[in-house]
């Protein structure tokens, strides 16, 4: 990395798509892989004549999403239009929220310092838009299609304050920043799908100065890595830019993923004036305090507490907390398995191994996965009391995948039950020296290390059913 | 009820007419295109029409005959044969918008207004000539040429609604859609020598107007007379989900304002629904002699500066004197900030324009000029061979107001000022004064090609441009000439109070009688 | 404010509207002077006041998030400037990178 001479600021914008059934605007679906242009109307396509009517639901989630981000809410929010001219903006400008955004004021704790104090990134203002359409440029050589099936999909902006001081710290926002908005379920925040976008503003400044310096854009990372690599290269492109004496001037770059660089794009920033003023087609967003109270109510436990919770409550240390609360459903299914079974050790062990594994495998949600909390606790309680055994349980999960059936009735059917009964066991004994002559000749001479392998092949010849212990005493009073 | 004097009947004696079974929807149809004929809508004359099918018209109309017969409520304008000011959507015949960037659109869907006009049993004859994209107070901005004032040949009819008002004056359609922004119904209606209302901002749906200003926009109504605009009004006004700045007020029957009385109790109607076959269709008595008892009218003086040609201003004098001898009274009465109304209005008009016409870029519909120089260079043609020099001005004029570093110079400043014009309204309204009477404009249908100056032009707005930026209602109905020249009286009165508007309407035109157009 | 040549070409491309030397040189005039009427407006104080950006009270009204049909395919190619498997086809943009500029 460059000379640490200098400071990194960042702050981020982040664009998250709200999950509504229809777009912002107008009735039109936003679901995901329709033909080109099919999910249109005249509001979307700009027709003359054509009025935006708010979609409610995108309401409710932007408030959600402001209260889960500790924001505070405005009781008067105003439509601004963003105007710019580009083929998949149909109106030439975008319904947007200006000076006077939807909520302001909230922050989000990325972790704690090494004094144990909670680092909080501050956030500036959160604000409901819509999305644009999109243009594709590889299509067709020398012209750009353009689809407008996301055009008009709500959106809500969240701009941090300029608080990140590195680029990890950058990626530490962004990760709890979508993890909390899964909890809160206002959007996929999938970057891959482009349902969460991120841009990001940089400067650098010798340490201690309180001034900061001059800001680059950068545009076009498409995972949080990628913003952690850009951040990197343009702290050390503007370090560099300084320590020869030069000077950052104010412009938008372009994140090269395959170089691993920034560019400077190439529009003029003279060519950026937006000239918002407020959106005359709708009448101010104004909140009663009865809608914001009742969505304040009904805020889901969010991740910090769910984490501290599940510590307690299960005894679990805090890296096995960390993977289990990643995401909101994996922690819901393995707290459902825990309380049913009495055992957050077992629980976490089934998750994070078998669970985890199967789902990876098949590349399944834990939402629609086969094996329920309860049939996985069913089967925690049977390896407990030794219905059947650790090498079983495997099997019986196995099929359990397989069947959808519980637990005990996979163990029954497959004849998994261990057997304690002295004389069966008596009886796979006597058959196991009966056709080991040699190693039975010595083990009974007193060569006692080969219990073991016997004991193997007893439990092979029982198909896993017979209770190891058992067996070892059984040998063991032969052999003595 | 006969047919050879087509042009002299009001739209309520046709709905009779056509309810009694007296006559059939397609004879009325087939009678306007006569007169249009007769009279000279196409290009070569009046240039009064930019789209009309008589073929589907008449069709149309055939169609409603059955319904007629089944049930005697069919809407309180059956058989009504309308023309539509070309800014507003219809299926059917094209919305240009007087425009070369629209030629030949076809729009999808339907403004509201038109959607309860012939729910209402209206016929759509044409499509009507207009200032392109309503930007002008001549009808001379058309990309399609001029129209001609059917009382005057030499003159022009006003604008924007310019096509709409000649429609009326001329008798092809005994009412009309047009939109206003600054006065764009009033003004030709004054021109012309008919009736011409621009309701409350939110009283009428803009869902299908084409926006000019979005914030100053309202479709508005011509009629021949003051029950033609009333009946024409009340059946498209009224809450509308699909536009977000319409207003739930109850719709009252506005007619009943002929019978001089004040406004009935406000109903509860369903303001989702059209009201068809609202209001009896048969005709109010007119207005006695002292139905106006009570009532208090105010004259702004900033509307009758000395610059006022005399002529018009005697005309007033006389109206005004109609007023008191129906037993109103008239109080001299101060709009102050009124005369900062046209600063306010072309710094506001224009940036909301700048930003509404955005979309007409040859990306998706419309027209496309591609020298294949790329995309910025298709946007540049497409722009400027689609756009006329006003709507280009307009357009720059706005970016300019709304650009970085004279935002707050010009449209924040003015979007304050605004609300100072609005402020004397209230403050007059709430003095007790009911009405306000102004002349319509300054001045009378001017020679074709007679102003160049825009500012000039802008100048024609001056008495009109207020009740748009207040957002009130307003209405221009005839109140004589001079030089054989129509001149219009305004009638300005608070939000949503449409029915004492037209309650003064009624009763100035019974008033005046034959003198309205002498 | 007296409108600059400069001020009406950088207005005219953030407006996308061509206009050529001579028509610059007209609408530099015809601005101006329509500008020099709106001067009167400085002379107004507005200090208390507060901006008109809409007549009418109240907060604006929401929709239910169901859908409603939109327009047919067919409908819009009928319209569509330029059109092919269902997308609308437009000149290639210089620098097409820009893409990732626009939008929210
Ligand atoms: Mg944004
Ligand atoms: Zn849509």
């Amino acid at each position: 990395m460059s000379s640490g001479r200098y400071e990194m600021v960042v702050g981020l914008e982040v664009h998250v798509q709200l999950k509504t059934r229809t777009k912002a605007f107008c009735g039109c679906s936003t679901d995901f892989g329709a033909p080109p242009n099919l999910n249109t109307c005249p509001v979307c396509l700009a027709l003359p004549g054509a009025l935006p009517v708010l979609n409610e639901h995108a309401v409710e989630l932007a408030i959600r999403a402001a209260l889960g981000l500790g924001c505070r809410i405005d009781p008067v929010s105003v439509f601004a239009r963003k105007n710019y001219f580009y083929p998949d903006l149909p109106k030439g400008y975008q319904i947007s929220q200006f000076d006077q955004p939807l909520a302001v004021g909230g922050s989000v704790v990325i972790g704690q310092s090494d004094k144990g104090t909670d680092l909080r990134i501050g956030i500036t203002r959160l604000h409901l838009e819509e999305d644009a359409g999109k243009s594709i440029h590889d299509r067709y050589p020398g012209e750009t299609a353009i689809d407008l099936n996301r055009a008009g999909v709500p959106l809500i902006e969240i701009v941090s304050e300029p608080d990140i001081r590195a680029s990890a710290a950058a990626g530490a926002y962004l990760r709890t920043l979508k993890q909390i908005l899964q909890y809160l379920d206002v959007s996929d925040v999938s970057m891959e799908e482009g349902s969460l976008r991120v841009d990001a503003n940089i400067s650098v400044r010798p340490p201690g100065q309180t001034k900061l310096g001059t800001k680059t854009e950068v545009k076009n990372m498409n995972s949080f890595s990628a913003v952690e690599k850009a951040l990197e290269a343009e702290y050390t492109r503007q370090c560099a830019l300084l320590d020869s004496g030069g000077k950052v001037e104010q412009q938008t770059l372009l994140w090269d993923g395959a170089k691993e660089t920034v560019r400077p794009s190439r529009t003029k920033e003279g060519s950026h004036d937006y000239r918002y003023f407020p959106e005359p087609d709708l009448r101010p967003l104004m909140l009663d305090t009865k809608w914001v109270d009742h969505a304040r109510k009904g805020l889901p436990e969010l991740p910090a507490a769910r984490k501290t919770r599940v510590a307690t409550e299960y005894g679990l240390p805090a890296v096995e907390v960390e993977q289990l609360t990643a995401d909101p459903a994996l922690a819901g299914y393995f707290e459902e398995v825990a309380r049913a079974a009495g055992d957050g050790k077992a629980a976490y062990n089934w998750v994070m191994g078998e669970v985890q594994a199967t789902l990876r495998a098949a590349g399944e949600q834990i939402a629609h996965f086969r094996v329920r909390p309860a049939d996985l606790a069913q089967l925690i309680t049977i390896v407990r009391d030794g219905t059947i055994s650790h090498t079983a349980a495997k099997r019986v999960f196995a099929l359990m995948v397989e069947t959808g059936k519980p637990a005990a009735q996979v163990a029954a059917d497959e004849g998994l039950v261990q057997v304690g009964d002295e004389s069966a066991i008596a009886t796979w004994v006597d058959e196991v020296l009966g056709e080991h002559p040699e190693e039975a000749a010595r083990y009974l001479a007193g060569e006692k290390k080969l219990q073991g392998v016997l004991v193997g092949f007893v439990m092979k010849k029982s198909k896993g059913r017979a209770d190891p212990k058992r067996v070892n005493q059984l040998l063991s009073s032969r052999g003595g | 009820m006969s047919l050879d004097n087509y042009a002299q009947l009001g739209a309520a004696q046709i709905a009779a007419g056509v309810r009694a079974g007296e006559t059939s929807p397609a004879d009325i149809v087939r009678a306007s295109f006569k007169r249009a004929d007769e009279i000279g809508a196409g290009p070569d004359a009046l240039n009064i029409f930019l789209h009309a099918d008589e073929k589907a018209s008449v069709a149309e109309a055939e169609q409603m005959q059955p319904r007629i017969r089944k049930t005697a409520d069919i809407g309180v304008l059956a058989g009504v044969p309308v023309t539509i000011k070309d800014n507003i959507a219809s299926l059917g015949l094209p919305t240009t918008c007087g425009s070369k960037i629209l030629g030949g659109y076809v729009s999808p869907f339907e403004a509201t207004a038109v959607a309860r006009l012939r729910a209402n049993g209206a016929i759509i004859v044409a499509k009507t000539n207009m200032d392109e994209f309503a930007m002008g107070s001549s009808t001379e901005n058309s990309a399609f040429g001029p129209t001609r004032n059917p009382l005057d040949v030499r003159c022009v009819p006003g604008g924007s609604s310019g096509g709409s008002a000649a429609a009326v004056a001329a008798g092809i359609t005994p009412i009309a859609l047009g939109s206003e922004t600054g006065g764009s119904v009033r003004q030709p209606a004054a021109f012309c020598g008919v009736v011409g209302v621009k309701p409350t901002y939110g009283r009428v749906s803009r869902y299908g107007l084409v926006a000019f200003a979005s914030s100053l926009d309202q479709i508005g109504v011509l009629g021949r007379t003051v029950d033609d605009a009333a009946l024409a009004l009340e059946s498209i006004s009224g809450f509308d989900k699909m536009d977000s700045t319409s207003s739930d007020a109850d719709v009252p029957i506005y007619r009943l304002a002929a019978l001089g009385k004040p406004a009935p109790e406000a109903r509860n109607p369903d303001t989702e629904a059209i009201r068809i076959g609202r209001s009896p269709v048969p005709l109010p008595p007119p207005p006695g002699p002292t139905t106006l008892e009570g009532v208090v009218i105010g004259r702004p003086r900033e509307y009758f500066p000395e610059s006022l040609d005399p002529e018009i201003g005697r005309v007033c004098e006389r109206a005004l004197d109609r007023f008191r001898s129906m037993g109103a009274t008239v109080r001299d009465i101060s709009l102050p900030r009124s005369p900062l109304a046209i600063p306010v209005y072309y710094i506001l008009a224009p940036a909301e324009a700048s930003s509404n016409l955005a979309r007409f870029d040859g990306v998706r519909y419309g027209l496309r000029v591609d020298p294949g120089k790329g995309l910025k260079a298709m946007y540049e043609a497409t722009r400027s061979e689609g756009f006329g020099p006003e709507v280009t001005r307009r357009i720059l004029l706005g970016t300019y107001v709304l650009s970085a570093g004279y935002y707050d110079a010009y449209y924040k400043k003015a979007q304050a000022v605004r609300t100072l014009i609005a402020d004397d309204f209230r403050a007059v309204f709430a003095s007790g004064v009911h009405a306000i009477f102004t002349p319509t404009t300054p001045t009378t249908a001017f020679p074709i090609g007679a102003i160049s100056d825009p500012y000039e032009m802008y100048l024609n707005d001056i008495f009109t441009v207020t009740a748009n930026l207040a957002g009130v209602p307003a209405i221009s109905v005839p109140i004589g000439r001079v030089r054989r020249l129509p001149v219009g009286g305004q009638i300005i009165t608070a939000h949503f109070d449409e029915y004492a508007m037209f309650r003064v309407a009624y009763a100035l035109e019974a008033g005046l009688g034959a003198e309205a157009h002498q | 404010m007296a409108v600059t040549r400069e001020d009406v070409l950088h207005i005219a491309e953030l407006a996308r509207l061509g206009i050529d030397a001579t028509r610059a040189d007209e609408l530099t005039k015809e601005l101006s002077a329509i500008l020099s009427h709106m001067e009167v407006l400085s002379q107004v104080d507005t200090a208390a006041v507060s901006a008109t950006t809409i007549v009418g009270a109240g907060g604006t009204p929401l929709r239910p998030d169901v859908g409603v049909p939109g327009v047919s395919s067919a409908a819009i190619a009928s319209i569509a400037s330029a059109m092919r498997d269902g997308f609308f086809i437009v000149p290639r943009l210089a620098t097409h990178e820009d893409s990732s500029e626009n939008g929210a």
